[in-house]
């Protein structure tokens, strides 16, 4: 039997009256040592759920930030084999976060679908998110990812309809990502009332919660966006921070600290709104 | 044929999009809803006569179709065997192929009542043939085009900025077709409404590979009744060169089902394949998955997308089009593979015997055939896809010949 740590996270985050953080980092950015520091550090630093980036060469769902910061790690050497190994590890010190990959296709079509999904439950991932495995393409890793007992977590967005909605929902489990604009990440930032409508209607469809992400960037965004989602997702304004760090010269201790700093002021936000 | 050889090689793709495993949908949940819509749109008119009327009167009075069917016959003489038919779409409006798909694909936004107009491009061919397009029926036309391929297309950007397209630099990844396609995918999933992505390749997801074959097949069907009608018979091989694969699909896929018929694709093999450096996704890739669909790709042991290279950059993708995987697999099309020094070799044996300076990227086609037709019988023939012509690259060869201009 595995453990349910999404489940229990979300039930221990609205017994404490608020909504899930979740953050995104990237993994070897800006080099193997200074991301497992980043990650060991989030929870800490206020992220209850956290998404670790798998790099691809060509992430087409994504705006500049997490471009480059694919890039980046890549170019230091990160691959699909040392991502796993930094959950490994981070494992060995935190048992309770959960954490879910997310990425595009090719790099775990060439791992090989099955192995990578038994490596990934034996070293504790929560779930995956993969960008370009549409409902469409469920036979490839959907299916065997919820025999396994593996979260599939799905993007919806503003262009899903009512009926489009089911079909997304069908092999959802763990909880729905609302992608607030349609666009790639990073960029603008959505209308707060159509948010709150969007999160509505997918709750028409679907008991599982609901997170809404893509465009949050600030403590005051993450308050208003929790007033109404289960979790808010913020990706590119914390990779961007990584950045910031690389830019002015900072040691790679002193970048982790920045991030998990902007972490905390993020996760300012969720504690006002429980007040 | 083996046993298991299906009915028939034309059949595919099927209702998901996969011709056997490759094809497919891979795209991010927000270009779904619109991607089904394209195919919605693609199967409603294909077949509409008022469609079909306009897209044939303007191949006709506007590209130029029929593009002839020309035997060869001094480069023919020269190699000493076969006899080589060029199809001769260098002579399209535009120079290229590229055209027979744009114009197909914004009658299409037309009708879906799309009102913007986004491209990729490497070469520039298929930019030019796109913006050509929307200055006809005026469409604003964005082009996403490698800084890097800007920097060595120079005469094709000037071209598309002449036909009042707006070129965007990519700086993205590794600056070249693979990124642009990526920030022309970013740009469609921000602009859905009103915006509609003319690809320029039989690649993609589903109903791309299909759609862009469709418009192509033009080249094979006119071939194959030229030819017939000339010899009262069938070529015993065909050729082309193959990039995403677009002129090559265009050509091959009237001939599948002709038995007799000798198919064969030519990638770019750039400096060897065993240099690394080349652009042959079939003879040194392996399966995976980019820009929508399921295909070979060059990629490396962790699934990381390589960079192409070939002298030619219509044929410098990392991947190819999912009915050439196919096609490849089920063994009926021969896939060989044609270095830079050689196509430059075939490059000047076509103007000099022929009078006719073709692109780069059928000097490849060209010079594999110009290994082929000496060890055939003079009584057999081979058509070669002439899918564009060289104008554009008579800097590159003079730089690669050691010329200064």
């Amino acid at each position: 039997m595995i453990r349910d740590r999404l489940a229990e996270r979300f039930a221990s985050v609205r017994d404490a009256g608020r909504s899930a953080l979740v953050t995104f980092v990237t993994a070897g950015d800006p080099d193997p040592d200074t991301a497992q520091a980043i990650l060991d550090g989030l929870p800490a630093a206020g992220a209850d759920i956290i998404e670790l980036g798998m790099p691809f060469s060509d992430p087409m769902a994504d705006g500049p930030a997490i471009q480059v910061a694919n890039l980046r790690a890549l170019g230091n050497g990160i691959t699909l084999k040392k991502t796993l190994a930094m959950v490994e590890k981070f494992r060995a010190g935190d048992d309770d976060t959960p954490i879910v990959l997310m990425g595009y296709y090719n790099p775990i079509h060439h791992y090989g679908v099955q192995a990578f999904i038994d490596r990934a439950i034996e070293i504790g991932v929560d779930g995956l998110i993969i960008v370009d495995l549409p409902p469409e393409e469920d036979v490839e890793m959907a299916h065997p990812c919820l025999t396994a007992g593996l979260h599939w977590i799905r993007l919806t967005t503003p262009t899903s309809d009512d009926a489009r909605l089911d079909v997304v929902l069908k092999n959802s489990s763990g909880f729905v990502y609302y992608v607030s604009i349609t666009g790639i990440t990073g960029t603008r930032s959505a209308e707060q009332t159509s948010v709150a409508d969007a999160v509505a209607r997918i709750r028409r469809h679907t008991d599982l919660p609901v997170a809404v992400g893509f465009g949050i960037k600030t403590a005051d965004q993450v308050r208003e966006v929790a007033s109404v989602a289960d979790g808010v997702v913020v990706g590119s304004a914390i990779v961007s921070q990584v950045e910031a760090g690389v830019d002015a010269g900072q040691s790679g201790g002193d970048i982790a600290a920045r991030v998990h700093e902007f972490v905390r002021t993020l996760a300012g936000g969720l504690s006002q709104e429980a007040q | 044929m083996t046993s298991n050889a299906p009915e028939s090689y034309r059949s595919g793709p099927d209702a998901e999009g996969h011709f056997g495993i490759f094809g497919g949908r891979f795209v991010a949940e927000t270009l779904m809803p619109l991607i089904l819509e394209v195919e919605k749109a693609y199967y409603r008119y294909r077949d509409d006569p008022d469609f079909l009327r306009e897209l044939n009167y303007l191949a006709r009075d506007y590209v130029g179709r029929p593009s002839p069917l020309y035997l060869a016959e001094r480069l023919s003489d020269e190699l000493g065997g076969a006899r080589i038919y060029f199809k001769r779409d260098e002579l399209n409006h535009t120079g290229a192929h590229k055209i027979n798909n744009t114009l197909g694909q914004i009658l299409l936004a037309k009708r879906m009542g799309k009102t913007r107009i986004i491209a990729e491009t490497g070469a520039g061919q298929h930019g030019v043939a796109t913006a050509t397009v929307c200055a006809l029926f005026n469409l604003p036309c964005v082009v996403y085009m490698g800084e890097k391929d800007i920097e060595r297309q120079a005469p094709n950007v000037f071209r598309m900025r002449l036909l009042g397209a707006e070129i965007k630099p990519v700086t993205s990844g590794t600056a070249t077709l693979k990124d642009a396609m990526n920030d022309a995918l970013r740009d469609w999933v921000a602009n859905v409404e009103d915006t509609f992505y003319i690809i320029g390749t039989a690649a993609g997801p589903h109903p791309y590979p299909e759609m862009v074959r469709d418009f192509q097949c033009v080249i094979g069907r006119e071939a194959r009744e030229q030819f017939m009608e000339r010899t009262g018979r069938l070529p015993d091989a065909i050729a082309a060169c193959i990039g995403g694969g677009s002129n090559a699909i265009g050509l091959f896929h009237p001939f599948l089902d002709d038995a007799g018929v000798r198919i064969i694709g030519v990638e770019a093999a750039g400096h060897g394949i065993e240099s690394g450096e080349h652009a042959a996704s079939l003879t040194g890739g392996h399966p995976g998955v980019l820009h929508g669909n399921r295909t070979y790709l060059l990629q490396d042991d962790d699934g990381q997308i390589c960079d192409a290279h070939s002298i030619s950059a219509g044929l410098d993708y990392p991947g190819i089009g999912p009915e050439h995987s196919w096609l490849h697999e089920s063994g009926r099309v021969e896939y060989v593979s044609v270095t830079d020094d050689e196509a430059l070799e075939a490059f000047q044996l076509c103007c000099r015997t022929e009078g006719i300076i073709p692109a780069l990227e059928p000097s490849h086609a060209l010079a594999h055939v110009a290994k082929i037709a000496p060890e055939m019988d003079r009584k057999q023939s081979i058509i070669m896809n002439l899918c564009g012509r060289g104008d554009k690259d008579v800097f590159t060869v003079a730089k690669a010949l050691g010329v200064e201009l």
